[in-house]
Order: C-alpha cells, then sequence, then structure tokens
C-alpha cells in the first residue's frame, strides 16, 4: 500500500515560477498546460542540456552512463547483447560521457564490445579511472583499460577513490601535457574520505572530480560543489539513484505534483533532474541494463529544470516521505 | 580501495543477479550429464542401503570421498575460475580454496580409520542434506521463478556441494584414528564457510534462499556437535 505523501507535495505550484529552461527556452509553460505525457513528449523534442568543462570549454550533456554491476556481464551473451542496446540507445538519445573502471569486473570489456559493435562511434566521451596503490602496476592498468576500451586516449583519467593519488596524480598530469589524455580528475563515493578530496582538490590542478550525489546525500552542496565552482573543477556525479534503492524507496509513492511541471514521468527523472539542476554538476552517470531505463534518464537532461527554491523543496519533500 | 570498514556488503556486490544465475546455465548446457551421473550414482547408493540395512563399508566410504574431491574439484576449475572469475576478482582465490579442500577430501579417503557411522539421528540429518543437495537446492530454481536451466546442481554449483558435503562428513565416523580425526575435523571449515560466504551474497542480491543455506548450514553445524554412535 502506498504511503500517503506529506500534505505539502500534492500542492499545485503556480505555473512557470519554479522551472527555467537552463538554456532552452519556449518549453515551460506548454508542458505545464499539456500534462504529463505532453510534457514528456515536448522534453524529448528538447536538445539536452549540456554543460562547459571549466578547464577546457568543451561541453557536454549532463546524463552520462556509468557502467558499475549493470555492464559487469562477462562472456553472457544476453548480457553483452542488452549492453550493445543500452549503449546504442544511450547515443541515439545524444549521450556521450562513458564511465567505467577496472574494479567494475569486465564492464570495461563490455564497453569495447558494444563500442566495436557500433562501429567505434565518435561521440563516446570516455571515462575510466586507475584503481592501483602501485603507480607502475597504474600506467599497466590504464594501458590495458584502453585496449579493453578500444579507444587511442581517454577523455577522462580519474584517481579512483583516491587510491594512490600521491603516485597517480603527477603521472597523469604528464600523460595530459604530453596529449596522452585529455583531463584529469579524482573520484570518491558515498563521502569517503571528503576531507582529503577537498585537500587534493585545492592542491592540484584538476579538470574534474567524481562524487556522490542524490536527492538524499546532499553533504556535498555544503563544500565539495561550491569548491569546484571556486577552482574551475567540472563535476560527474556518480550514485544518483543511491544504486537503485532511492527508486525502490520512492516507488511505493505517487509522483508529487512539482514533477508534472518537470516533465518528469518517473521518480528516476526526478531524481536525476534534481541532481543535473544543481549549476555546479557537469554530468550525472545513472548506470542501467534497460534501454528504456537509458531513454528515460536521457529525457531528464531535457526540457524544464528546477530552480533553487523548487530543488530545496524536493529534497525536502523526498526525505519527509 | 582504502577504508574497507566503510564498505557495506551491497557496495561489494559486483555483478546482478541476473548475470549470476545465469552463470549457472552456463554451465548445466555444458555439464549436465555430469549431474546426471551424480544422481543416478547418489539413487544406486541409496537403494542398495535401503535393501541391505548396512551403511556399507570402507570401500565405498573411500569411494564417495573421492567422488566429493572430484566435485569440488570441478567447482573450482568450471564454476569459480570459469565463470566467476571474469565478473568477480576474488573468484579465483575461491577456485584455489576450493582446490585445497578438494585436495582434502582425497587425503581423507586415503586415510586408515574410515567408516561409515552407524544409523543415528546424527546420520539422518546427513542423510537429510545428502538429500536436499541433490533435489532440494535445484528445485529452488523452480520455486524462484527461474529457467530450469539456471538450477544448482551437487557436483556443479558450489552451493548443493557445500551442502551434500556437510551431509557426508555427518555420515562418516572419522573419531577413531589421528589422522582421519584432524582431517575429518578440518574438512568442516570448507564447507561452513562457503555456507556463510553465500549466504550473505545471496541475502545481499536480495534473494530469499539465502536463509535456506544458512539455516541447513546451521542445522549440520549443530548436528556436527551430536556424536556418531
Amino acid at each position: 500500500m502506498n504511503k500517503p505523501l506529506p500534505p505539502s507535495l500534492p500542492d499545485p505550484w503556480p505555473s512557470t515560477r519554479r522551472a527555467w529552461l537552463a538554456g532552452v527556452s519556449g518549453l515551460v509553460g506548454g508542458a505545464a498546460l499539456s500534462g504529463l505525457a505532453g510534457a514528456a513528449q515536448a522534453a524529448a523534442a528538447q536538445p539536452p542540456l549540456l554543460r562547459t568543462i571549466p578547464s577546457s570549454g568543451e561541453r557536454l550533456p549532463v546524463v552520462g552512463l556509468g557502467s558499475w554491476i549493470t555492464f559487469n556481464v562477462g562472456q553472457d551473451a544476453a548480457g553483452l547483447a542488452a549492453s550493445v542496446e543500452v549503449v546504442r540507445a544511450f547515443l541515439a538519445g545524444g549521450g556521450r560521457v562513458i564511465d567505467s573502471s577496472p574494479m567494475y569486473g569486465s564492464a570495461q570489456a563490455t564497453i569495447g564490445y558494444a563500442l566495436a559493435a557500433l562501429g567505434r562511434p565518435p561521440a563516446v566521451w570516455s571515462a575510466d579511472k586507475v584503481w592501483d596503490g602501485d603507480p607502475a602496476r597504474g600506467a599497466a592498468q590504464m594501458d590495458t583499460s584502453r585496449q579493453r576500451w578500444g579507444v587511442d586516449r581517454f577523455d577522462l583519467m580519474q584517481v579512483h577513490n583516491l587510491l594512490g593519488w600521491q603516485a597517480h596524480l603527477p603521472r597523469l598530469f604528464e600523460l595530459k601535457a604530453a596529449g596522452r589524455l585529455r583531463h584529469v580528475g579524482i573520484t570518491t563515493s558515498e563521502g569517503r574520505r571528503h576531507a582529503e578530496f577537498e585537500q587534493i582538490m585545492r592542491s592540484q590542478p584538476l579538470d574534474f572530480v567524481q562524487i556522490s550525489y542524490n536527492l538524499l546525500d546532499r553533504e556535498v552542496e555544503q563544500r565539495i560543489l561550491p569548491l569546484a565552482r571556486e577552482r574551475g573543477i567540472a563535476v560527474v556525479v556518480n550514485r544518483p539513484f543511491r544504486q537503485g534503492a532511492l527508486l525502490q524507496q520512492l516507488a511505493r509513492h505517487p509522483l508529487p505534483g512539482w514533477a508534472r511541471e518537470l516533465g518528469c514521468s518517473h521518480w528516476a527523472q526526478v531524481a536525476l533532474k534534481f541532481v543535473v539542476s544543481h549549476p555546479d554538476v557537469t554530468c550525472a552517470i545513472p548506470a542501467t541494463t534497460r534501454v528504456a531505463h537509458v531513454q528515460q534518464n536521457l529525457a531528464a537532461g531535457r526540457g524544464p529544470m528546477p530552480d533553487a527554491a523548487l530543488r530545496a523543496r524536493m529534497a525536502r519533500d523526498v526525505a519527509a516521505l | 580501495m582504502d577504508e574497507w570498514w566503510t564498505y557495506r556488503p551491497a557496495d561489494l556486490l559486483m555483478f546482478s543477479p541476473a548475470i549470476y544465475w545465469r552463470l549457472f546455465e552456463s554451465l548445466n548446457r555444458v555439464a549436465w550429464p555430469l549431474a546426471a551421473v551424480l544422481g543416478l550414482v547418489a539413487l544406486w547408493a541409496g537403494q542398495r542401503r535401503w535393501r541391505s540395512g548396512q551403511p556399507g563399508g570402507p570401500g565405498s566410504a573411500r569411494f564417495a570421498l573421492v567422488l566429493m574431491a572430484g566435485c569440488w574439484l570441478f567447482v573450482a576449475w568450471a564454476f569459480f575460475w570459469q565463470r566467476l572469475a571474469p565478473i568477480y576478482p576474488a573468484a579465483p582465490v575461491l577456485a584455489a580454496l576450493f582446490a585445497v579442500q578438494a585436495a582434502g577430501w582425497a587425503l581423507l579417503a586415503a586415510s586408515p580409520g574410515l567408516r561409515w557411522a552407524p544409523r543415528s539421528r546424527r546420520t539422518d540429518i546427513g542423510l537429510l542434506l545428502a538429500a536436499w543437495a541433490l533435489v532440494g537446492q535445484p528445485a529452488l530454481a523452480l520455486v524462484a521463478g527461474r529457467p530450469g536451466w539456471q538450477a544448482e546442481w551437487f557436483g556443479l554449483a558450489p552451493d548443493p556441494t557445500a551442502l551434500g558435503s556437510l551431509g557426508l562428513l555427518l555420515m562418516l565416523d572419522v573419531s577413531r584414528q589421528g589422522a582421519a580425526r584432524v582431517l575429518g575435523r578440518a574438512l568442516w571449515a570448507g564447507p561452513l564457510l562457503w555456507c556463510a560466504a553465500t549466504s550473505l551474497s545471496l541475502w545481499t542480491m536480495g534473494e530469499p534462499q539465502a536463509l535456506v543455506v544458512l539455516a541447513l548450514g546451521l542445522l549440520a553445524l549443530g548436528a556436527g556437535a551430536l556424536r556418531p554412535r
């Protein structure tokens, strides 16, 4: 049985005051007036919201594709075939950033398989990680990762969970200077080692950081996101759905009234719009095994986005569920 | 990865349940005759014991242990090494541990002083566990709504192999001779630890059969505390 929403949730929001177009004009009024289906269709017709990487000026769609668990399919033929379709749908829908790690089992090989099957599409923006405390082994690991993906160089190489960052970062900056990779970053997840993370953000010329951020885990709003803005560092967000647990929790509840204004047809889109509408977030990387979910996720990167006041209400209302 | 203590079991689960269960499908499609042969051998041994009313001599106990060694070795190679390793970096370690356990079964088979225990509550529970490993555990796939090809068969999949091993240990009497006694006790460790590990993994995957494996492991542990007659 659905748990009733707090009294404030179904309150219809006064039209366009709570929504903004994030660079896309002419949609908000239509979305608010024509109902959910119309809003979703209208959103799908819009170009994806792009964000600029401060250090390079390159612009990326705000919805990317993660690969933790979902692409770790080994030799499973059905899993590999499904992954090809997910990547195909992702790219067809205007997605670009695909993120992986040598820690993710066979995910890198699966991505390489999909990219080969799709004829090495040039739109792919490759983000991977180095995950080894030994810098010598880390270099070999990055080469292996590149071979598994089947790319000449990575667009982004991140130090996974800060493992051995003192040794890895100088090497990554050298590789960047030599043109053998394009951006350098560090990652953490679920709020781990944020103090050290901040110290590295202050002391190193990073292009990217990757952090966990979602409707319930918002610690990064206090220090890390403002610091990223101050230092000109792009931000990739992992676990926007708390690895699916957030959506399972929310699925018991009907969509609130304000979701209609945003053109959201599913809680996943609500959760994703919350993340990518933060002005300091460059890209979120939800992972999935299903084409329908990819399309749903990509739709969240288009159309009306919540402003700061609506974002605050979204977080408050979801926390109260 | 630092700060291991901050990670929950769910953070360490690297694959989806669908992919995990399809590993068994991949294995069964290749090795189903082995499961069938093991089932027929078990049926033959069971009817022989039922007709004679006797548990059998040391020779049949050695045969059962050699068979068990082969099963653990096959699981190490065909499941952990060949199928799980591509999606789970710790699988080679598990393969090595299963191979060590297989060597232990072979050593016990060669040890003097080996015999079947006379019938008791302990051996009855052992028989129950063996029957579960052969029939009950594979049936869980159908109960859970998975395709029959994804069933876990004794001798091919680790869970029923571990549960069947516990059943065998309960039916043996290794309490009299030094080497067999030590080995017989040490060999409890592998299947019991596996029952604990697989229960945690299955629970993390949201699979209710985690409780079945855990309960049967605990039942074996409790029965193991009973003295053979």
